[in-house]
């Protein structure tokens, strides 16, 4: 997908050959067909993290590296369950964890889903929530 | 005290509905410069920001330090923050600096500092910068979809027509929260019935929205709110770091996020620190770009009326506008939320996004009546569709919309609306009967369509959350009932998703399913004859109004068949009795144009006016001048050859003078301009007082009714006839006509 370490964008066009979809499935093999038939699953029409990377690169180079750093920890995310992925979304809302539960999050993420950016992200706002008092109230 | 009339008249006038209030700016009430917004500073020590706008690192707030360690770009701040900000300002409407250069400094500008920049600078000057720091290079809209009976029906064959009218992006929402599902679909497949690419979203509770997303209902989320202080912050349940987490949530399931911010919602909330509106906001926009958010929805959003309250309220949102837009943010421009009573008022604020055009011109404008928008109004609606796309023609501006025809609408609400009822049934939903879709495909609103049953539909619906089914089953549903197209368009979609290249900031797809974003489409604006220009098939599209018809048609009911009693018999000689009137026509009189723009035959006119001489017991002579359709020029022609030296001056298109000989040209004894006005009593009228005229006598002149409407209604018509009317004129004497004619007398 790549030329000269640099990616060409859109991606749709310029590495149509090589996007895979999160289940690994190609995009050149997603079609009305395949669908019809009864062929594809949800995970096949999921972006994938090394896709997200490429496009974390592009916006990066594009000179939007926020954007780049939150399509990185989106990279990462993928690994996450549906169900699971919300309950951390709600855990991260103000007063709904204590200090060490933001840090066990942070812990899950870095070893269950191997996303350390995102686990460093939560650890700085466990740190901000105990400053600010945002934690829950024990 | 007396009453005036005129203050009574006003008083009821739609702008005096409005409420207007002095600043309170203790109570946050002050759009910009409160005197407790602090002055722009920035320290640094050991590359990390220990003062920030006056406070120490010690007291920052949970913003303060996501500002200062997640949005502010430091190798660059010292620099943005040592730059004068006139300097800055001035950069913004400089057509010699490129948008890049405005953009590397402002991402060095702590809020104080940017709230500074736009203290130099007005309406005129923001709207040039915003066009110039506008992040995607083509303007386009967003359409809000829904109806107050949430009818699947409707909901899609509105969907459908707003995508064909043109709009990018389609925002639903619910009355009732656990209809979401449904509505997301209907919305789903309507656009992508209308036009494949749409980007759809239903607006509801964060994480309800993202279950939505992870279905494949929906490819873009939009009202991830912030806000400027700590305490609204909370209040609104989310700190920067959790609306950061869920931005990533989303994109890591591929879709595209904006955030939503805005003046006035800190001091709706009770908690603005006497802070300025707009310096509240200048802090939302840093949160917004720290987190990631590749976009946001500003321009005051629901509180606009609060603004719109404060003396430079419109200003300042423009102003956020800007803002959002320097810092590199796809902005979805507001213009949503019901604004003013008043059309003058509503129309004026528009112009400020409208004619530098933003990334999204209204972060939802109402596709539908504003009884059935369920986000609160619509500024502009369904019923303002033409005068919006009039608009677009007057001043050659790309609003993001195109024109369509009646047949054309129809034919696609049809569709939509028989694809959701398809999916209903192919998933085992409550059925959407043919009449349903009928009366959707040609209704208004809500009030046209039948009831449904809400119980039965909101159970469905919780099965339908709950269960596995998503896009993929939406799409294998409509590929058997044959509905090949839509089923191939939300596919496309997903496939979309999957290559994930519109997360990119500002993206689009056009109509050729192909993405436009700041990657592939950046605004180019450097000035005169750059960036984007409404030309080519666009402005031809714009300009073809179904209103619009060719200018032979405004003439056709004017050119009949020649008159066959009036009669050329020889050159006019001059008259020498003086009981004799002339009756001076233009050269295309009874001829090439046969009736008066008031549709009045011209033999009718004729023995009208002839009639009227009659009755004073003169006569008429008519001829016909062929060197002039001026009706002045006409006119004394006539009053020449006329033996009394009275005539009467009669175009083609019904304009008549009485004219007497001897006097100038522009002077005469009686005017008749508004010929559409002009009634055979009146012609009649005038033939009777030309004749008093010439016995000598004062008569008093006939009254004409004025209607000053007459010029803009016909002025197309006036011209193309007086056009038809100068191309019979020649170089020739003038005719002497007969009339086969007696009069009733």
């Amino acid at each position: 997908m790549s030329q000269n370490g640099r990616y060409r964008y859109p991606l749709m066009d310029h590495a149509r050959e090589s996007l895979q979809a999160a289940s690994g499935r190609k995009l050149n093999d997603i079609d009305l067909e395949a669908a019809a038939a009864g062929e594809l699953n949800p995970a096949d029409l999921q972006v994938g993290a090394e896709t997200l990377r490429a496009q974390a690169a592009i916006a990066a180079e594009a000179g939007f590296p926020e954007l780049a750093a939150n399509l990185t920890r989106a990279a990462e995310l993928t690994a996450v369950p549906n169900e699971e992925l919300l309950r951390m979304y709600e855990r991260l809302r103000p007063g709904r964890s204590t200090y060490d539960e933001l840090l066990e999050m942070a812990h899950t993420l870095e070893e269950t889903y191997q996303a350390p950016v995102t686990a460093a992200f939560v650890r700085e706002a466990a740190h901000v929530y105990r400053l600010r008092g945002l934690l829950k109230r024990t | 005290m007396a009453q005036s009339r005129r203050f009574a008249i006003l008083a009821q006038r739609d702008i005096n509905q409005e409420t207007f209030v002095e600043p309170w700016p203790k109570a946050g009430l002050v759009v910009t410069d409160s005197p407790y917004d602090p002055q722009p500073s920035l320290r640094m020590e050991g590359g990390r920001v220990v003062e920030m706008d006056g406070r120490q690192r010690a007291d920052f707030d949970m913003l303060d330090l996501f500002i200062a360690d997640h949005s502010l770009d430091l190798a660059v701040a010292e620099e943005a923050m040592a730059t004068p900000s006139q300097t800055i300002a001035r950069m913004l409407v400089d057509i010699n600096v490129p948008a890049a250069a405005v953009r590397r400094l402002a991402r060095g500008c702590t809020p104080a500092k940017l709230c500074d920049i736009i203290r130099h600078m007005n309406v005129l000057e923001m709207m040039v910068g915003l066009g110039k720091m506008r992040v995607r290079r083509t303007p386009a809209n967003q359409a809000h979809v829904t109806n107050w009976r949430e009818h699947p029906a409707l909901l899609a064959a509105d969907a459908a027509e707003a995508s064909l009218r043109g709009f990018a992006e389609v925002e639903t929402t619910v009355r009732v929260a656990r209809n979401a599902p449904f509505n997301a679909l209907a919305v789903l497949i309507g656009t992508q019935t209308g036009r494949g690419g749409v980007l759809t979203q239903c607006a509801v509770e964060e994480a309800l929205g993202l279950r939505l997303a992870m279905k494949g209902l929906t490819t873009y989320a939009e009202t991830l709110s912030v806000y400027g202080t700590e305490r609204t912050f909370v209040d609104g349940d989310d700190t920067p770091w959790s609306k950061a987490f869920l931005a990533s949530a989303y994109a890591s399931r591929g879709v595209k996020v904006r955030f939503t911010s805005g003046t006035g919602s800190e001091a709706l909330m009770g908690n603005a620190e006497g802070c300025s509106m707009l310096y509240l906001e200048a802090r939302c926009l840093q949160v917004v770009r720290g987190a990631g958010s590749q976009g946001v929805q500003n321009g005051s959003i629901s509180c606009i009326a609060l603004p719109e309250s404060l003396p430079g309220g419109v200003r300042a949102v423009l102003a956020e506008n800007l803002l959002a837009s320097m810092l590199g943010l796809e902005v979805a421009s507001g213009n949503d939320a019901l604004a003013s009573h008043s059309a003058i008022r509503k129309s004026a604020k528009l112009m400020l996004q409208f004619i530098p055009g933003t990334d999204f011109i209204f972060s939802g404008y109402s596709a539908v009546p504003k009884r059935d928008n369920l986000f609160g109004g619509g500024n502009f609606d369904a019923e303002d569709f033409d005068d919006y796309n009039v608009l677009q023609r007057d001043m050659q501006v790309d609003g993001g919309l195109r024109p369509i025809t009646e047949e054309e609408a129809l034919a696609i609400r049809r569709e939509a609306a028989r694809a959701i009822q398809a999916v209903y049934a192919e998933l085992g939903f409550p059925p959407i009967s043919d009449e349903e879709v009928e009366a959707a495909v040609i209704a208004h609103s809500s009030d046209d369509m039948p009831e449904r049953d809400l119980v039965a539909d909101l159970e469905a619906a919780d099965r339908f959350l709950a269960g596995e089914e998503g896009m993929l089953t939406v799409v294998q549903a409509l590929h058997r009932r044959g509905f090949t197209r839509t089923a191939q368009n939300i596919l496309e979609m997903g496939r979309q998703r999957v290559a994930g290249d519109y997360l990119q900031p500002s993206a689009i797809f056009d109509r050729h399913f192909r993405v436009l974003s700041a990657i592939n489409d950046p605004n180019d604006y450097t000035g005169p004859g750059t960036g984007y220009r409404v030309e080519g098939e666009r402005w031809q599209e714009i300009q073809a109004i179904p209103q619009a018809r060719p200018p032979q048609d405004f003439i056709k009911d004017q050119v009949g068949e020649p008159c066959k009693r009036l009669v050329e018999i020889g050159p006019a000689k001059p008259g020498t009795r003086p009981e004799e009137i002339i009756v001076a026509v233009g050269p295309a009189f009874g001829k090439e144009l046969t009736r008066t723009i008031g549709g009045l035959d011209h033999e009718a006119v004729l023995a009208a006016i002839l009639t009227g001489v009659a009755s004073e017991g003169l006569v008429a002579r008519i001829v016909k001048v062929k060197h002039s359709s001026d009706c002045a020029a006409i006119a004394t022609v006539g009053a020449e050859l006329s033996g009394s030296g009275i005539a009467i001056g009669l175009q083609s298109r019904g304009t008549a003078m009485i004219q007497k000989r001897g006097l100038a040209r522009l002077n005469n004894l009686e005017l008749f301009p508004q010929s559409p006005s002009l009634t055979l009593d009146t012609y009649r009228e005038m033939g009777r007082n030309a004749a008093r005229y010439a016995k000598g006598e004062k008569p008093k002149p006939v009254a004409v009714k004025i209607d000053n409407w007459a010029r803009l209604k016909l002025i197309v018509k006036t011209t193309l006839l007086h056009q038809r009317e100068t191309e019979q004129v020649r170089d020739e004497p003038p005719a002497e006509l007969f009339f086969d004619w007696e009069p009733d007398v």
